[in-house]
């Protein structure tokens, strides 16, 4: 600004575009915050406010009187506690039983050798690039019909595979098997071609002088898997696990599909059908239930982001 | 018993469990999709009928699906956009500022929360009255349109919304550790050369996460060619007049609400072998252009 010369101002001038870059950094960085984070803050706010505050012309900003209400008139508007154990169920026993086949698995391929294991392992490649819609029309085929077959083959009288089960009576618990089951919910998702892969990989990268020390020890393949390869794997474990975890709680079209009694939706499918009903009509019940779906996502993202930040940089270049 | 067969059976044992899965749930099922998409069948009457390549005739004449074909690439527009909002986003918090930690939590939260509450609540903000876009739009003296009610305004509403979903999500983060793999020493080499921020962004910057960005953009397309159901069915049914039908969309309408099922497979193998071609040109490509250290 000023014409004095000398090397002070030049690097006061210097020191003052700098603390300005920095300011426009953060101004820049704070909108695009307000930009990603304001539409939860709307969210949140509908669920709280009257119903016809809601269709206020301009926006209501901040409910007035706040209706925490809402959040319970949502919860018994439809069976969103059975959704969240459905939910839970499905997303917890997948994630076990897919971590579980797939380390086995994983272990086999990296570390034993047998007749036929890589071209297993190229199939196993191949299908990872097969769309998701090629493959669910004749699972769904195959989880409808099966109730047909099972039942023509062990129990023609009893017909016990397509009878609608209830605990004390009242409480509906599916069918054994076939659509409208937890069966249908966790089985096609035991099991993973890409958490093979992934685990493979990892597992290569472990060295082997552990597993020759133990085996000099009498130690068996199992406990070479549970006690060695096992806790040597816990980032790459983790990871599968969040990843698992979190793709199994947001699924849509397969619980969708394979559901059609309100007592066996998903939290999402429940969420869907109740937009259905409720659009138009009261919009606040609409996003109190829609927060109360968010809040598990939040809960688990904010106690696992380290893990979850490390899984995606893991599995992100290697995938 | 040899050591060398018993290895070999624990081997097959292990991956029994896995396999079996496999099996019913993934191998057997793409040869079932490819063998019926050759035939023509509701799901109740039997036998099937053979149609052979009938309903892949069907397909190239069925207009309806060329428009959806053109939805689904239309609406990866946002893949572009978004992935080079998350670099110059990268670039910016790269600057090891302090918050950065806690603005990197924030950008996450749409992409870690993106799922059916989202589009639920996304419907309702492109609601032409009484949405939060058209009043921000009103701010800015412009009269904003029908969004999801208009044949126009539906795709590039869900692409926007797209964005905002993707931007500071996975991409931000593979870039952010990319940026992080390069070298301080050539930033400061070229700034001693006299190199501007311009300049060291394409000389350096770009070519040196052209490995992430590259991943990015396949990985995107290939979700792409397979997305858009979730907020297409949630938002607007489809519509308006078939404007957000993705193929994914039309397959899951053809196999579960019109049970038209070897239609379906046939066009979950059309998608299959697109995907397929995208697939090899990242083969191909990834050997010869990308900047590898």
């Amino acid at each position: 600004m000023s014409d004095r010369a000398g090397p002070g101002t030049e690097q006061e001038r210097a020191r003052r575009m700098r603390r300005l870059r920095i300011l426009g950094t953060y101004v820049v960085l704070a909108v695009l915050g307000v930009t990603m984070a304001f539409p939860f803050y709307w969210m949140l706010t509908m669920g709280l406010k009257e119903p016809q505050a809601a269709y206020r012309h301009p926006p209501q900003w901040i409910p007035s009187p706040v209706k925490w209400s809402n959040f319970a008139a949502a919860w018994e508007a439809a069976p969103f506690g059975r959704a969240y154990v459905n939910s839970l169920i499905a997303a917890l026993l997948v994630t076990a039983g897919q971590v579980f086949t797939s380390s086995l698995a994983a272990y086999a391929f990296s570390r034993l050798r047998f007749k036929g294991r890589d071209t297993l392992f190229f199939c196993y490649l191949a299908t990872m690039m097969v769309p998701g819609a090629v493959t669910m029309i004749p699972v769904f085929i195959l989880i409808a019909k099966i109730p047909v077959i099972l039942n023509a083959v062990f129990s023609p009288a009893s017909e016990i595979f397509s009878a609608n089960f209830y605990v004390l009576h009242e409480f509906y618990a599916g069918r054994l098997v076939g659509l409208d089951s937890y069966f249908a919910l966790i089985a096609p998702g035991l099991f993973s071609a890409y958490g093979t892969f992934m685990l493979r990989q990892y597992f290569l990268t472990i060295p082997r002088d552990y597993e020759e020390a133990a085996k000099i020890d009498g130690c068996s393949l199992w406990g070479i898997y549970w006690r060695i390869i096992l806790p040597l794997s816990g980032p790459a474990l983790t990871t599968l696990t969040i990843f698992t975890f979190m793709g199994c709680w947001k699924s849509f079209m397969w619980p969708l599909i394979a559901t059609h009694s309100e007592e066996m939706k998903t939290l999402p499918v429940l969420l869907q059908a109740f937009q259905g009903r409720y659009v138009g009509s009261d919009l606040t019940l609409l996003m109190a239930a829609s927060v109360i779906v968010l809040v598990p996502i939040l809960v688990i993202f904010v106690i696992g982001q380290k893990h979850f930040m490390q899984g995606i940089r893991m599995g992100g270049l290697k995938g | 018993m040899k050591a060398r067969s018993r290895e070999a059976l624990a081997g097959y044992g292990f991956i029994l469990p896995n396999f079996a899965g496999f099996m019913a749930f993934t191998l057997l099922p793409v040869v079932a999709s490819l063998l019926l998409s050759f035939y023509q069948w509701d799901l109740l009457s039997w036998p099937p009928k053979f149609v052979g390549l009938g309903n892949y005739a069907d397909l190239v004449r069925d207009e309806h699906f060329w428009q959806y074909c053109w939805n689904t690439v239309f609406m990866m527009i946002g893949i572009p956009i978004s992935m080079f909002g998350s670099l110059l986003l990268a670039v910016v918090m790269n600057q090891k500022l302090p918050g950065m930690t806690f603005l990197k939590t924030v950008y996450f939260l749409p992409s870690i929360t993106s799922g059916i509450a989202i589009y639920v609540l996304w419907a309702w903000i492109y609601n032409p009255e009484f949405g939060l876009m058209n009043w921000l739009l009103a701010q800015c003296g412009v009269e904003g349109p029908r969004w999801l009610e208009s044949t126009t305004w539906s795709k590039p509403a869900l692409v926007i919304m797209g964005i905002w979903g993707s931007m500071g999500g996975i991409d931000l983060v593979l870039y952010l550790a990319a940026l992080q793999g390069i070298d301080p020493q050539l930033y400061e080499a070229a700034e001693m050369d006299g190199a501007g921020a311009w300049h060291r962004f394409w000389k350096i910057t770009w070519p040196m996460v052209s490995p992430t960005t590259f991943f990015i953009l396949i990985m995107g397309i290939i979700g792409g060619f397979q997305g858009g159901f979730d907020s297409a069915y949630i938002m607007t049914h489809g519509g308006p007049a078939g404007s957000t039908t993705t193929v994914s969309y039309y397959i899951y309408n053809n196999a579960y609400e019109w049970l038209h099922m070897g239609y379906a497979a046939a066009i979950a193998w059309f998608l299959f072998l697109v995907i397929l071609i995208v697939t090899l040109i990242n083969w191909f490509f990834s050997q010869r252009l990308v900047h590898y250290e």
